[in-house]
């Protein structure tokens, strides 16, 4: 068989490619190695009864993919690590129909006008790989605003004083507050932050033939059980219900093949290991950051650049015990963020200055609890004392925390490859991560951490501790994965195929019909989840394909439910 | 009745669980949650088809909604295939063994009790605390499984009739009523 497109990952980079693309009356097929538990088998336009409040299930036992027995990766700090220091779960986000998409609790602000070009605004860093996007804030605003309207995000337009300009509102008000976030942004605010409700991709009213949130709580790793989630289950049902989508789950794409400058298609290993060859008239790859450099990999599409600059946000956490309850288990595990932070101050180049950096920038903070008893259990010690702790609960149900996601820049020695001996179950050579942070990085945390536990302690924090992740220093240890779930750049956008390997349109240089859709294209990781932006450029990417064009501001395939 | 462990065996996890969270005035200890019985039933989840691996859902009819959580999802060839390695080993299966042998959770813990001692139950608590401690990759492995039998959702054989959520004040699963607004902002 012979599609229009093959589209390699439903997550929301694939998705939302087969939403727009069938909507331009192409034929696709999307394959995916993860199972399907997003959507009803009998009828794949409605959703499926699989997600649960279940933390075992979750949480402890895979149930979303990768296990990491059947398809680990590896990782390493460097190559003074030697081959790899570990074996099993490296930066996973599921891999199942709808990807990351299903169980991320969604925070989805844009980016500014301002992080799409630091070179120019601030001058390179020594060290790393610092460059301008070939595509800037003004020319993706049209797909931010439609991806904000197809997958449905609940937002307060002007609630945050750093954001670039909007040429439409959100769709939908922001959900409730929750709680503990209240007394952060109040905190915050008081220190002269300015806290705003996190623009999320879940329902706070009935919308796109889905429900309101009922703030279950089981939100950041969970699947939405009454799928008031929108990403990416609004652009797979849309692109399923035009019946010019096909969704083949448990399927692996083992291979692009490429025959000059064109790919004729791909190979797929289906649920009972046998392969077959699937013709196409253009590839699309969104496998996410670390997938879809393998998969380049693996078709001996090479690149000397292909992936390196691996960012993944150097993440900070402050956490701390208020006195009282912060009923971090009801809502939608952050309501609230701040980006004084990613912006800056006088302090941060005061902080760079002293630090012999040009300059340093942080990321966007997240406002968070703990939910989840048997995570907390596990962090107490055994015997009389664990009783004690979970009734007294400092690190669940009086825990505080702000989350910073700090700006990774792009090195060349953060990279994805492939792992020398360590083989997937279905035999092909996994993924491998060669990570560790930068002087920036490091720089940018150690002066920002202590910023953030002191609107802790103006809550009224019992105690504060700061960590990053991976650890620095001497918790820097050869296991040291980080935790962050934003994977980014191992496929860099330019124009120029001797500095970039995907062009400006996400084609790869050199190949004339296969187009990256994912944040493997991003250039810099900026300070934020990476979503919403990866929405809007694989949404512009496919309407670049299919000659559909930016899409009216005013969105029309899109209407809110009636309440 | 355990399910895969001898009694013997089942015994010396028993008690092993209880030092491990014992019973306070705080609330109830492992045992009276059915901790073993949840270590136990994933040992042999395989006894059962479909495996007792992943409870069903939407919901677990304690907050409305049908009783879904205790009809447990099928697995896929890889997925069997995954849960078989992590809880059996490779055992010699040659394609259990694409990046080398692997040791099960049953060899862990058979071993792991085998080691605590025949007599491990009857010994005085100090002494099995020690016990315990002389094999911390064996603890720390069952310690790990302990706390989702005591906090995970009743299903999997664990927290019996939710106690062990009762004891520190969590819901549990709350769909499909989930929580109202004021609730969220104003508990
Ligand atoms: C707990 C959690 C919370 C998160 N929260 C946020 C957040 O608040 N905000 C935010 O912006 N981001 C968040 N993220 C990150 C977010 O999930 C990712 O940015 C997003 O899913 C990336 O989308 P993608 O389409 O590029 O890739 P993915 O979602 O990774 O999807 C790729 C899909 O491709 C499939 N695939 C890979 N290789 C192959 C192959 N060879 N053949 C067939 N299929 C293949 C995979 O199985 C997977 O399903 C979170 C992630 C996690 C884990
Ligand atoms: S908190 Fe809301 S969006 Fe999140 S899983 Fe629960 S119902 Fe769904």
């Amino acid at each position: 068989m012979t599609v229009d497109a093959v589209i390699v990952g439903s997550g929301p980079g694939g998705s939302t490619a087969a939403d727009v693309l069938t909507a331009a009356g192409w034929s696709v097929v999307i394959v995916e190695k993860g199972r399907n538990h997003l959507l009803d088998p009998d009828d794949l336009t409605r959703p499926a009864a699989d997600f649960s409040n279940d933390e075992l299930k979750f949480r402890a036992r895979h149930f979303l993919g990768p296990d990491p027995l059947v398809e680990p990766r590896t990782f390493r700090r460097s190559e003074a690590d030697g081959d790899r220091t570990v074996v099993g779960e490296v930066n996973s986000v599921p891999s199942t129909v709808g990807g990351g998409g299903t169980h991320a609790d969604g925070k989805v602000p844009r980016f500014r006008p301002d992080d799409f070009r630091l070179l120019d605004l601030l001058g390179p860093q020594p060290g790393a790989e610092v460059a301008d996007w070939p595509v800037g804030y003004d020319e993706l605003e049209p797909y931010y605003t439609e991806a904000e309207w197809s997958v449905g995000v609940a937002g307060a337009a002007g609630a945050n004083p750093f954001a670039g300009p909007r040429s439409a509102p959100y769709p939908m008000p922001p959900g409730p507050p929750m709680y503990g976030a209240t007394l952060s942004a109040a905190a915050a605010e008081r220190l002269g932050y300015h806290p705003y409700p996190a623009p999320t991709a879940a329902n706070s009213v009935p919308y796109d033939g889905r429900p309101a949130c009922n703030n279950c709580g089981f939100c950041s790793f969970f699947g939405c059980p009454i799928h008031a989630k929108g990403d990416p289950v609004a652009l797979l049902r849309r692109a399923l219900g035009s019946g010019r989508a096909e969704l083949w789950p448990e399927s692996f794409v083992s291979r692009i093949r490429v025959s000059g400058r064109r790919a004729t298609g791909v190979d797929v290993v289906g649920p009972d290991g046998t392969t077959r060859s699937v013709g196409a008239r253009h590839v699309i790859v969104a496998a996410g950051a670390v997938e879809t450099p393998r998969l380049l990999l693996l078709s001996d599409l090479d690149h000397p650049l292909l992936g390196r600059y691996l960012m993944c946000h150097f993440q900070t956490l402050a956490a701390g015990s208020l006195p009282v309850r912060t009923y971090a288990e009801r809502g939608r595990a952050v309501t609230h963020v701040h980006d004084d932070m990613i912006v800056g101050d006088a302090a941060a180049r005061t902080a760079a200055a002293g630090a012999g950096l040009p300059w340093l920038r942080g990321g966007m903070v997240e406002h968070a609890g703990a939910a989840l008893p048997v995570l907390e259990a596990q962090h107490y010690p055994w015997g009389p004392a664990h009783p004690r702790l979970m009734a007294d609960s400092p690190i669940r149900a009086r825990l505080w925390a702000f989350i910073m996601q700090g700006e990774d820049l792009p090195y060349a020695h953060n990279r994805v490859d492939l792992d020398p001996s360590v083989r997937d179950a279905r035999g092909f050579p996994v993924a491998r991560v060669t990570y560790r942070p930068g002087p920036h990085e490091l720089v940018a945390s150690e002066h920002y951490g202590p910023r953030l536990a002191a609107i802790l302690t103006e809550m009224g924090a019992e105690w504060t501790s700061v960590s990053t992740s991976p650890g620095r220093g001497n918790a820097s240890s050869p296991a040291a994965v980080p935790e962050s779930r934003h994977n980014m750049g191992t496929v860099r956008m330019g124009t120029d195929p001797a500095t970039s390997v995907a062009d400006p349109t996400g084609h790869l240089h050199g190949v004339d019909n296969v187009v990256v859709a994912d944040s493997s294209v991003f250039v810099t990781s900026a300070g934020y989840g990476p979503t919403l932006t990866l929405v809007a450029l694989a949404a512009r990417a496919a309407h670049l394909l299919a000659g559909t064009g930016p899409p009216d501001p005013a969105p029309a395939r899109v209407s809110p439910a009636p309440g | 009745m355990p399910v895969w462990l001898t009694e013997d065996e089942y015994r010396v996890l028993a008690a092993a669980c209880d030092r491990l969270i014992p019973a306070t005035a705080e609330g109830p200890g492992a045992v009276a949650a059915g901790v073993p019985d949840y270590v136990d039933g994933l040992l042999g989840a395989f006894l059962v088809d479909p495996p007792r691996i992943w409870a069903g859902g939407p919901t677990s009819g304690r907050r409305g909604g049908d009783a879904a959580f205790t009809r447990f999802h099928s697995l896929s060839a890889l997925d069997e295939l995954a849960w078989r390695m992590r809880i059996e080993g490779s055992a010699g299966h040659a394609e259990r063994e694409f990046n080398g042998p692997v040791v099960g959770l049953q060899e862990q813990v058979r071993t792991g009790l085998a080691g605590l001692g025949a007599d491990f139950a009857a010994a005085p608590a100090a002494e099995q605390d020690a016990r315990l401690r002389a094999d911390p990759a064996f603890t720390e492995v069952l310690y790990r499984h302990a706390c989702e039998g005591m906090y995970g959702a009743p299903e999997y054989g664990g927290n019996r009739e939710g106690v062990g959520w009762r004891a520190i004040g969590f819901e549990g699963d709350v769909q499909p009523r989930g929580w109202t607004d004021d609730e969220v902002t104003a508990p």
